[in-house]
């Protein structure tokens, strides 16, 4: 499978751009005509990703998080990546419930929800490099 | 991203206005406990009529809060939660101490 279209935007890994990368996301999959409940989907898990990569990957410290956007016939691949901290188990991470910040009164529910939105959600991590996690979601072709 | 209070009888009512994220749940934080430490606040009702995006941020807030009225020996309930919010709380297994109500009006009765 080919991509038909991509965008790449990079930004500094503050809370604010957190909508800023919602939008873009949503906007460039728009391309796509997808419903309003598949936009939704889209937004909170790159929310989801994106929060993680400011909060856990660099801890609030300045760095860059970058948004890489394929868009295929029917779907979507978003990859967030951060040159942060890294994640040493990833399978715990994902584990619902699991949070390392229980004192910022995070639940540990952000990859629960990005793989409940998404229809994949495939981790990258290194110690001391940063993570990646892509994002991958087809839309129901409607009104074609 | 705005919060407005309001008082029926012990019964403090925020509506939140906005896109409850990261970015927001500092202010709606500090926001939320100036108020609840006000004497006669004993239950909590987030009306949610008018939150346009929530992600997992706001399970943390909720929840925060949640804990905080449980020591005033207080309830909590949440009221007009659209579809995507609602798939995000259930996820959560929030629902089981947070109860979702269709309208202010039965939360109120419910808490009482
Ligand atoms: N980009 C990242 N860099 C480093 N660690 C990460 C990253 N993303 C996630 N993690 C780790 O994985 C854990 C689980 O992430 P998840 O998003 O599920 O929960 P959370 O962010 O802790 O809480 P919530 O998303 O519900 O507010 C985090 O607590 C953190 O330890
Ligand atoms: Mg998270």
């Amino acid at each position: 499978m080919e991509p038909i279209n991509e965008v790449k935007v990079e930004f500094l890994a503050k809370s604010s751009n957190e909508a800023f990368a919602r939008v873009v996301a949503a906007a460039f999959v728009s391309q796509l005509d997808p419903t309003l409940e598949e936009l939704a989907d889209v937004k909170t898990a790159v929310s989801e990703a994106v929060t993680n990569a400011i909060i856990h990957g660099y801890e609030n410290k300045p760095g860059y998080v970058k948004m890489i956007c394929l868009l295929y016939d029917n779907a979507v691949e978003i990859s967030v990546i951060d040159e942060g901290k890294g994640i040493e188990d990833i399978e715990l991470a994902r584990q619902p419930l699991y949070t390392s910040k229980p004192e910022m009164e995070r639940s540990g529910m952000g990859f629960t929800v990005m793989e409940s939105f998404m229809d994949r959600v495939e981790v990258f991590s290194e110690v001391g490099k940063g993570t990646t996690v892509k994002l991958f979601k087809a839309f129901k072709q409607h009104g074609k | 991203m705005q919060v407005k209070f309001s008082n029926k009888g012990t019964t403090l009512i925020v509506k939140v206005f906005g896109e409850l994220d990261h970015h927001s749940t500092e202010y709606i934080k500090q926001k939320i406990d100036g108020e609840l430490i006000k004497s006669r606040t004993k239950n909590l009702v987030f009306d949610f009529s008018n939150v346009t995006f929530m992600d997992s941020s706001g399970i943390g807030v909720i929840m925060g809060r949640f804990k905080n009225i449980q020591k005033l020996n207080g309830k909590a309930a949440i009221v007009n939660v659209n579809g995507q919010v609602k798939r995000i709380l259930e996820m959560s297994g929030i629902l089981k101490l947070i109860p979702v109500y269709d309208n202010l009006e039965i939360a109120i009765n419910n808490l009482m």
